[in-house]
């Protein structure tokens, strides 16, 4: 059995952070052994982790930093995203897929997170947020 | 990899040829920036040729429904082209591929706009 392999960073309120995450999942993704499908919506899925951290959370903040960390398991590859912002409450978040709100411009970053993974969760933290993304190796 | 966005006019039809990544940022702003420019000529029949665009992020399907809802309020149409699979599965799951009018052909799509 592999033993856990974890890998951790600590970014900067960049959109450059955003784009090197997003390069970094891919890259991560592929070496797990996911199709290239599944890596394309891991990637997308931390990009917009990453846009909820460093957009909605930090908002730019030079001063605050996000934290990203992918650690893969013999069963699956878990990713989180953690910021110092001031935090949210998902379940607020209105449903964009309700007819009311197709048309609006902002709002669907975390569906599309639970689009792409098996799983997401939310934390609160003090200050902040972290979301883990997970995702499930294919049992061979 | 940054986006371009050119344009080309036919039968009265503006064509806006996108190539790149409408993402957060410089994409978004290429795309919003060319829809106001357009919209501000006049030029209300705009035709999205998206087979170059390589990815759309939240940010960039934002930015989507930004134009089209801007270039309906003037009392124009906004039609999409050439959508990639992983562009056309991303307007599947998010239900705003039966929201945009979608076309394959380039001469359908121009034929499509009211006259």
């Amino acid at each position: 059995m592999t033993a856990p392999q974890r890998v951790s960073y600590r970014m900067e309120s960049t959109l450059e952070s955003v784009n090197k995450a997003e390069e970094m999942a891919d890259q991560i993704a592929a070496r797990a052994g996911f199709d290239e499908d599944t890596r394309s919506g891991v990637s997308m899925a931390v990009r917009e982790g990453m846009i909820n951290a460093i957009l909605h959370g930090n908002a730019y903040d030079t001063n605050k930093r996000v934290n990203l960390s992918f650690e893969q398991n013999a069963c699956e590859l878990v990713i989180t995203i953690s910021d110092e912002g001031h935090g949210f409450i998902p379940d607020e978040v209105p449903d964009p897929l309700a007819p009311e709100n197709l048309l609006k411009t902002s709002g669907r970053g975390i569906f599309l997170m639970r689009a792409f993974m098996d799983e997401v969760r939310f934390r609160k933290l003090d200050p902040g947020t972290e979301i883990t993304l997970i995702k499930r190796l294919k049992s061979g | 990899m940054s986006m371009k966005a050119s344009t080309r006019q036919v039968d009265g039809v503006t064509i806006v040829d996108l190539s790149g990544r409408i993402t957060l940022g410089e994409g978004s702003v290429i795309l919003r920036d060319t829809i106001k420019d357009l919209l501000g000529k006049g030029q209300k029949k705009i035709l999205l040729n998206l087979g170059d665009v390589s990815y759309i992020d939240s940010s960039g399907i934002g930015e989507l429904v930004s134009a089209f809802t801007s270039v309906r309020n003037q009392g124009g149409e906004l039609k999409l082209l050439h959508l990639t699979k992983k562009v056309h599965d991303l307007l599947q799951i998010t239900k705003l591929y039966t929201v945009f009018d979608v076309k394959d052909d380039e001469a359908t799509a121009i034929g499509a706009f009211g006259r």
